[in-house]
């Protein structure tokens, strides 16, 4: 007979015994040793029907298909730009995905993206070797321009975004900024630069509190606290 | 002649006491302090990161690399001479072995995982504290871990058994001492460090490690309090 050992979104080190016995499954962070299901990871606690799962709270972003981040252009090269993407991994954005533009052969590179320059991307390939290749094609994807960057805990990111972009949209209307939310923990806030520097805090506050519940009401709360109310969202229009 | 009492009434299988924090570095990846009596170690965990030079880099693994600096006041009375010396390259070297069984990095080929421990203030056993607060280090960095780690050094005073040596046991002249530190997985027992320096006999040897065993239960559950701890409270800021 199995005996789970912990309650969901209980928090447990590595090594700590999550369930005794065969009828439950070793879900992502967990591993069996023997009748054991073990905590390979820290991490919070989901009992996901049979599975047991653990959800990361802190460490770095590594680079994911089909994420679409937030990278600062570090090189230029013959066939393309490399990208710093906030991870152990620099990622290549090759010519050929850059634009939908006719780029002719030899052209100068840095007219289209320069060395210091901020894009949204999107990765399509991730090697085992974690090579990493992005793509500027498809919607949402640019250059960013102005505003400033926010560096956030890469697994507190669902959390900033909300279920079905709910949280950042709130914040979004309230403070009147535009945002956007790479998934490798980089954040682009523009703005007034007194909302710039309220959602700022509000990004803060979340990252802080995001494993405690009744999150969105405080959030709200902090914000209204703050002279914010609904609707304040003007020129982002292009999001 | 025999060892009779330890220093402020200490039991022979007692540790020092015991203080941990957990994210105590905020621009580091993972961080923490562990505090035994006087023996104090900070560490920071940086990475998995990019590896430069190039050729340290491992396309089937990342790598581990830990630096243990005692700071140059951090002695009883003695300066320590800033930088490396051989027995900090040792105890580095050492302290990447005891963690190294329990991580996994081969998710992360051609990175490195940079731990940095430092001891504002030594007293005896300071290896064994740098490597229980790294462990702790690296858990709050997220990196997959099947097991904590924690140490603790054992020994022998003259005729007595004794957990957690403080400087004026492993110093103590009117008998034969030995100094044993140890690192083991709480879960499993399994021991990852065991150096040592004296002697012993052979049988109580035996006694030691279970004695190493039980006291680093112990200081699992400071490590697992501390870890909890962090992710429990909301920060004042």
């Amino acid at each position: 007979m199995t005996e789970i050992k912990v309650k969901d979104k209980d928090i447990v080190v590595p090594g700590e015994v999550l369930a005794v016995g065969m009828d439950n499954l070793p879900g992502q962070g967990t591993y069996r040793e023997g009748d054991n299901i073990v905590a390979g990871r820290l991490g919070l606690v989901q009992l996901d029907g049979r599975a047991i799962k653990l959800i990361p709270m802190s460490g770095r972003y590594i680079p994911k298909k089909n994420d679409t981040i937030i990278c600062k252009v570090t090189d230029v090269s013959m066939n393309g730009w490399r990208v710093d993407t906030n991870s152990p991994y620099s990622a290549m954005l090759p010519v050929r995905e850059a634009t939908s533009e006719f780029i002719a052969r030899g052209a100068d590179l840095t007219q289209y993206y320069s060395m210091g320059d901020y894009i949204v991307a999107k990765i399509y390939n991730v090697t085992s070797q974690k090579l990493v290749d992005i793509s500027m094609k498809g919607p949402g994807l640019r250059k960013l321009r102005g505003g400033r960057m926010v560096e956030v805990a890469s697994n507190k990111v669902p959390r900033i975004i909300g279920k079905q972009g709910s949280m950042v949209s709130m914040i979004k209307d309230m403070t009147g900024c535009n945002i956007i939310v790479g998934q490798n923990g980089i954040a682009w806030i523009q703005g007034d630069p007194e909302k710039e520097f309220l959602a700022i805090k509000t990004i803060r506050k979340i990252e802080q509190e995001s494993h405690l519940s009744g999150l969105t009401e405080r959030i709200k709360s902090f914000l209204e606290q703050n002279g914010c109310t609904q609707t304040q969202r003007v020129n982002n229009n292009e999001l | 002649m025999s060892y009779k009492e330890r220093k402020n009434k200490r039991g022979f299988d007692e540790t020092r006491p015991m203080e941990a924090k957990v994210g105590v570095i905020k621009r580091a990846d993972g961080s923490a302090y562990f505090k035994i009596g006087n023996t104090w170690a900070y560490a920071a965990v940086y990475g998995p990161r990019n590896l430069h030079p190039k050729f340290l880099q491992d396309p089937s693994t990342g790598i581990l690399r830990c630096h243990y600096n005692m700071m140059p006041f951090s002695g009883s009375g003695e300066r320590v001479r800033p930088g490396g010396s051989r027995r900090s390259k040792e105890i580095s070297m050492v302290t990447e072995k005891a963690l190294l069984p329990v991580l996994s990095l081969e998710e992360f080929p051609n990175t490195v995982v940079d731990v940095f421990i430092e001891f504002p203030q030594t007293e005896a056993g300071s290896r064994c504290a740098g490597i229980t607060a790294a462990a702790m280090a690296l858990a709050d960095a997220g990196l997959a871990m099947k097991d904590m780690i924690a140490a603790v050094s054992v020994g022998r005073v003259d005729d007595k058994l004794v957990v957690d040596l403080d400087y004026s046991e492993e110093a103590y002249e009117g008998g034969p001492v030995a100094d044993i530190p140890v690192a083991v997985m709480p879960s499993s027992g399994k021991i990852t460090l065991l150096q040592m320096d004296g002697l012993v006999k052979k049988e109580m040897l035996k006694d030691l490690l279970a004695k190493a065993k039980a006291a680093c239960a112990k200081i699992y559950e400071v490590q697992k309090r501390a870890l909890k701890e962090k992710y429990t409270r909301v920060d004042e800021e």
